[in-house]
């Protein structure tokens, strides 16, 4: 494949997943919108399979890991989680 | 934009997947009738899952409860602007449609006895008023979220068909003024599509995104109520907002009344609890509008608080760390995070924030949509069919009791559906041509926004018209205000015409999307705006500072002027106005008086 269409590959999947940020309750659009101000243009790619990782849970669920009130059993996806929360922690 | 319309015929094409939409879906599938459900976010990611309450249903389940007092509080509750004949007939139909989400496999909670488990919740009653009664059916406080899970799954298993992340774009009418089914966009390739259907039902939420402060999640804007603006049909009472006194200053999350039940102190920007000013024996525990109406008051006359003199302060300070913990779990969290502000020993930013839409596309409650016509006020639109917060059926009037919300999107969903069904059995018809135009308005759009040069911006638009609506239209009203805020909206509405988007490539274009539900959202808000500005009374959610509270007049209410439904029309931005049927189905009106709880 040629740098262009994988370009366009990672693009298509950002935007996909900001799309996935479009969430049920507020919170937690509020604190993906937090997170997208401060990224790229386009994710790089360890962030983006994590972020899809977290995008399918359920709202409640995602919420519970947003608010500290539980942590992700991975700790690289609760690594994201931290960096999400990054305002509440400073 | 290629001009390419690819066109898809089904019996039936819903538009929304949240409660409405879902339970609409089950009575038209499992009638075996092709149905499809355009969603912009997957079923279960619909704001429905933020409805925590339960639904209201007089099953009697742990004391004795009857419809008809449901009906008394809903009347009541609405200020009597609702339809006693819709409300008459959710009540009615309440239990019927609980007992069949319980068998869908919606896991209530439970009594001792295996029976559903009922609560308490404001403004419901028992024995027409009299003292609080246990009418709430919920799933602990995920009830939303169950109630979606269990109509996804029977949806699945009656072979609905879903169109997850498409957007529908514009209601296709034909020289008649029948509804023949929708354009949309599919996000995943940019291609647009029309569905073209025998029934189109609208179950697209509200669109509490037009205020500022806002609880709503962001795919609220409105999408179904701003297409049938541009189709011609007119918008019910969109005047009437549910506001909560206490939403984060800036973000709009909800903090529960139970932060001020446990000793939070609304405080100005001299500190002082102002409250008492206002309510000198309830304090911070008056109602929801004489908090709200007094926090505006604070602001209006200059004693807000931070840079902007724009919010009020709710100080907890004062309590035990060890109590908030305890009793209010959630509310340190929400202050990091959404305020920056640790309430254990800082004061948390608040102002009122808009909550639930009341009006919407005008309903019977068949469920059928209904417009003025030459013959009666409430002419039937063949093909078109609405339900949940994006109609107006109208039982919530100009104020809606808790729970009543879920109850709505069932009871109306239902309904919708069966009509359907019923119309299509009753004498079916093939498909019925579609005009040469039915794309017109859709590619027009589209057209215009790849082609924009010196546009506006949509953030910078949405955010005009957000803070627009909140000064001028916001929980407390000002005729002032409320005159430069028609002016201010409809300049905004200029800009949202001219946006222009940099990105112009197809695939999961959100910029697009995003200018797209601006469209939508501009409509809803024009016509909030016009609505509330003629509307020169108070009546439930509708407060106006001129409309004082009088011996003929209580709480502002004119019943000899106003006793009546507003119908904005985008056309001509243009008012008219119809009565309220206070004719029940079966039983004598509830006769007007004054609301007082």
């Amino acid at each position: 494949m040629t740098a262009e269409p994988v370009a366009e590959l990672r693009r298509v999947r950002t935007e996909r997943l900001r799309w996935h940020s479009r969430r049920a309750f507020l919170e937690n659009d509020l604190v993906l919108q937090r997170f997208w101000q401060k990224q790229p243009e386009v994710l790089e790619e360890t962030q983006a399979a994590l972020l899809e990782r977290l995008l399918v849970l359920e709202d409640h669920d995602l919420w519970e890991l947003l608010s500290g009130r539980r942590a992700a059993d991975d700790p690289a996806v609760q690594g994201l989680v931290e960096l999400l929360r990054q305002p509440a922690v400073q | 934009m290629s001009a390419k319309v690819t066109v898809r015929k089904f019996d039936a094409v819903i538009v929304g997947a949240g409660g409405a939409g879902l339970r609409a879906a089950i009575q038209l599938s499992e009638a075996g009738l092709k149905t499809a459900v355009i969603t912009k976010v997957f079923p279960t990611r619909s704001h429905t899952v933020a409805a925590q309450g339960g639904v209201a249903a007089s099953l009697g389940n742990s004391e004795e409860d009857h419809w008809h007092w449901h009906m008394y509080d809903t009347v009541k509750g609405s200020d009597w602007l609702g339809d006693q004949d819709a409300i008459e007939f959710m009540c009615r139909k309440a239990n019927e449609c609980v007992i069949e989400l319980e068998h869908y496999g919606m896991p209530f909670d439970r009594t001792d006895n295996g029976r559903i488990y009922q609560r308490p919740f404001g403004g419901h009653m028992s024995n027409f008023g009299e003292k609080p009664v246990r009418r709430s059916c919920a799933a602990a406080d995920r009830t939303g979220h169950a109630m979606l899970h269990a109509m996804y799954q029977r949806n699945v298993k009656a072979n609905t068909q879903f169109f997850v992340e498409w957007m529908a774009l514009d209601l296709i009418r034909d020289a008649e003024g029948e509804v023949l089914g929708v354009t949309a966009m599919e996000m995943e390739t940019g291609e647009i599509y029309a569905f073209h259907s025998k029934a189109t039902i609208f179950a697209t939420g509200g669109a509490g995104r037009i205020y500022y402060s806002s609880t709503n999640a962001f795919i609220n804007t409105g999408d179904g109520v701003g297409m049938a603006a541009r189709a011609g049909i007119p918008l019910e009472d969109m005047e009437f907002w549910q506001f909560h006194p206490t939403g984060v200053a800036g973000a709009g999350v909800l903090i529960t009344e139970g932060v001020r039940g446990e000793g939070g102190i609304l405080r100005n920007a001299n500190k002082e609890r102002f409250m008492e000013r206002y309510a000198p024996n309830a304090k911070d525990l008056a109602s929801r509008d004489v908090v709200s109406r007094a926090m505006v008051t604070e602001i209006n006359e200059g004693r807000g608080c931070g840079p902007n003199k724009d919010f009020v302060y709710l100080d907890i300070t004062h309590l035990d760390p060890a109590t908030i913990m305890k009793r209010l779990p959630g509310i340190h969290e929400i202050g990091i995070q959404f305020a920056g502000v640790d309430c254990l020993r800082e004061m948390l930013p608040v102002v009122p924030t808009c909550h639930y839409q009341m009006g919407g596309i005008p309903t019977n409650y068949h469920g059928q949509v209904v417009v003025p016509g030459k013959r009666t006020q409430n002419e039937i639109v063949p093909g078109f069919f609405a339900a949940g917060e994006c109609a107006c059926a109208s039982v919530h009037g100009a104020n809606r009791l808790g729970t009543n919300s879920l109850l709505d999107l069932l009871v109306f969903g239902k309904s919708a559906g069966e009509t359907a069904v019923d119309e299509l059995k009753k004498s079916p018809k093939s498909h019925k041509e579609l005009p040469a135009d039915a794309f017109d308005r859709t590619l027009a759009r589209l057209n215009r926004l790849d082609t924009q040069k010196d546009g506006s911006n949509v953030h910078e638009s949405r955010l005009d018209m957000q803070r627009s609506m909140q000064k001028h239209a916001g929980v407390f009203r000002f005729d002032k205000l409320l005159k430069e805020g028609v002016q201010k909206i409809l300049e905004v509405q200029k800009d949202v015409e001219k946006t222009e988007i940099k990105d112009k490539s197809k695939v999961f274009n959100t910029a697009r999307i995003e200018a797209l539900e601006l469209d939508n959202l501009i409509e809803v808000a024009v016509a909030t705006m016009v609505s509330a500005e003629a509307r020169k009374e108070s009546r439930g959610a509708h407060v106006r500072d001129d409309a004082p509270d009088t011996p003929e007049r209580p709480n502002g209410r004119d019943d000899a002027n106003w006793l009546k439904h507003s119908l904005w029309y985008k056309e001509g931005n243009r008012l008219d106005y119809k009565s309220v049927n206070l004719r029940p189905l079966s039983v004598d009106t509830i006769a007007l008086k004054t609301r007082a709880y």
